[in-house]
């Protein structure tokens, strides 16, 4: 006698079910994704067209060219502007997590409302605002006079600096929410056994509070970091271009250079280079059970 | 596994039921009343659009691009369905090599008859076959005369220390190059690696000076008094002008671009009756003279002169004086010369 249960209704008509729900998530992936991935992967390796089309024809050179110490240069300067960017956000997204998760309920839906309404306007305006902000008779620097903190203006806009304000300011929220949730789920009854047993707070943090919560943490830096890395609006507006990240370049190949292979090739590697760092975080992302037994 | 099969068959007979159903409605007589025009962003004046659109009983969609690449890069990339066009000279004259612009109909661009003397013959399109000049103008430098006391002749002043900080320059490798190369005697149009080379030293030597390359906001930053010289079109240095009269406009006299945005029909167009009747409606000398007040920039039409406010005429930012024509030069693609500007662009930019 098979007793119904939703688990036995999900088992018996399972593959057909699973089909259908992923059937249209994968038939977009698919088309819009996986096919154009395809595409950049191909191009990546052909030539490139006096006016910009696409010459068939297999070679590496694309990717010989890329071996030019510029082009490291820019893939390290990204990298580095992008890890600063996430330290920034994990150093601020912390605390701020942790209050909103230790808050009563109903205050936690109004922060976490208050940590998303940014994302109700254009991130291309809240940059535009960023640059009224920090130029030389912008908000910043007249509040600071004001105040007599500073006699002269600072210059911030159109500076790495100021970059990474406009980085930070924009990923932000993508730290602050992994992180509340795992720092909601985490078992508090574990931090109350730690003080029982007179850990210090740093003892607390390290030990208790931060191996709980590292998935959160991992996920969290991923979400800044990957995006961070591929900026190119920021760079040109606060950064006044002058200088490039390696979003800047995969953009100038593709609409000024008119070189489609090279812009396709920076973006291969510039994956490569993700996945690569994303398959290795994952790796220390899980939990510790299961590390335990694989070692 | 039968089921499975009849599933992702259904989606795709959903998907490619959705695809037909909108080729047909693009093509059908339903859509036959509608123009599609690309341009640039802030480049149309929706009263005028909407004055075309009540004449001929249309709907006008206006879709933007802002820079020639990208209006390039999407044509290439397949985007169908535009009508009309508005490329910058040498891109004008890529589209035409490409094949990708329609035939224009002279009898039906009776306005194309009063050109002005210089854009009668364009380089690339001697007998506007393709192209007709739509509106025109210079590169050259904005500043503001309460600060920059002498007024600047020569590209040379971009170099000056006292601006430290103070200088803006187009986002734009061509025309960041074009103004050295010209200021060291050279065409903008050289494809000599040694000469692009020196030009890129040049630049080097200048970069501590920028506070930005910038191609958009640049008028912000001269009406706001973040910089004090500004290298660009003379259209958006007349825009900060009304925010801060003391901004002037000059072409330094080692000469600099001549540029004239080009109304082009695409070939793939559907309705190209209806769209050179709407090139033609562009520049009647009335329209004309109301664009080039809107958009401050100069007319193609020398007809539309009469029609347009002494104030905007008189204005060396919107109307170049013509007896500046023989120091300015038309920017052509310079082919595959195109990598060591890439490079040495790349190179200025990550020094």
């Amino acid at each position: 006698m098979k007793i119904p249960s939703p688990a036995g209704w999900a088992e018996s008509s399972g593959r057909t079910v699973s089909w259908w729900l992923l059937g249209p998530g994968l038939l977009w992936m698919g088309l819009l994704f996986f096919v154009p991935l395809c595409l950049v992967v191909v191009i990546s390796f052909a030539g490139r067209g006096t006016y910009g089309g696409i010459v068939w024809s297999f070679s590496l050179t694309n990717y010989l060219d890329l071996l030019h110490p510029l082009y490291a240069r820019i893939l390290g300067q990204s990298i580095l502007m992008a890890a600063g960017t996430t330290l920034l956000c994990l150093i601020m997204g912390f605390p701020l997590a942790y209050y909103i998760a230790r808050a009563a309920p109903g205050r936690q839906r109004i922060w976490l409302l208050l940590v998303m309404i940014p994302f109700w306007t254009n991130f291309l305006v809240r940059t535009y605002a960023w640059m009224f902000i920090l130029r030389t008779e912008g908000l910043l620097n007249t509040l600071l006079l004001k105040l007599g903190l500073i006699a002269a203006p600072i210059e911030l806009l159109y500076s790495n600096t100021a970059v990474v304000i406009g980085l930070v300011y924009g990923y932000l929220p993508f730290m602050v929410l992994p992180l509340y949730v795992a720092l909601e789920r985490m078992d508090r009854t574990l931090v109350e056994a730690a003080w029982d047993l007179y850990a210090t707070r740093w003892a607390v943090f390290w030990r208790i509070i931060l191996p709980l919560t590292r998935p959160g943490v991992i996920a969290g830096c991923l979400l800044v970091f990957i995006p961070s890395l591929g900026a190119f609006l920021t760079p040109d507006l606060l950064g006044g271009a002058r200088s490039m990240m390696i979003g800047n370049l995969i953009q100038h190949e593709f609409l000024v250079a008119r070189d489609w292979p090279l812009g396709a090739a920076i973006s291969c590697v510039l994956m490569l280079c993700v996945v690569g760092m994303m398959s290795w975080s994952l790796r220390t992302a899980k939990p510790l059970s299961q590390r335990e037994h694989e070692s | 596994m039968r089921s499975k099969g009849i599933g992702l068959s259904l989606c795709l007979l959903v998907f490619l039921f959705c695809g037909t159903v909108a080729c047909q409605r693009t093509t059908g007589d339903a859509e036959q009343k509608t123009l599609h025009y690309f341009t640039w962003s802030d480049y149309v004046g929706p009263e005028l659009l909407a004055e075309f659109e009540r004449r001929h009983g249309v709907r006008i969609v206006v879709d933007t691009f802002s820079s020639n690449e990208e209006l390039l890069a999407k044509l290439q990339g397949g985007a169908t369905g535009y009508d009309v066009a508005v490329p910058s000279d040498f891109m004008a004259a890529i589209m035409i090599q490409q094949g990708l612009v329609a035939d224009l109909d002279p009898a039906m661009l009776p306005n194309a008859a009063t050109l002005e003397d210089h854009l009668q013959r364009l380089p690339f399109d001697p007998t506007h076959r393709y192209a007709i000049p739509y509106l025109w103008g210079t590169v050259g430098i904005g500043y503001d005369s309460a600060v920059v006391s002498t007024p600047p002749d020569s590209w040379a002043v971009l170099w000056d220390p006292r601006y430290r900080g103070k200088i803006s320059m187009l986002n734009d490798q061509r025309e960041v190059f074009g103004a050295v190369l010209r200021l060291m005697g050279a065409s903008m149009n050289t494809k000599d690696r040694v000469l692009i080379e020196e030009a890129k030293t040049r630049l080097l030597a200048q970069k501590p000076l920028v506070k930005a390359y910038a191609s958009e906001h640049y008028d912000q930053l001269l009406a706001s008094g973040d910089v004090v010289l500004a290298h660009g079109w003379g259209g958006p240095v007349a825009r900060a002008m009304l925010d801060r009269p003391s901004i002037r406009y000059v072409v330094p006299k080692e000469g600099g671009t001549l540029w004239a945005d080009c109304l082009v029909v695409l070939k793939s167009s559907p309705r190209k009756e209806l769209a050179t009747q709407f090139i033609n409606y562009l520049l009647d000398p009335h329209v004309a003279a109301r664009t080039s007040e809107r958009l401050l920039f100069a007319s193609a039409n020398k007809a539309a002169r009469p029609f347009v406010p002494a104030r905007i005429l008189d204005n060396p930012a919107i109307y170049p004086p013509i007896d500046l024509l023989p120091r300015l030069e038309w920017m052509t693609d310079v082919g595959d010369a195109l990598r060591i500007y890439d490079r040495a662009w790349t190179e200025l930019k990550m020094h």
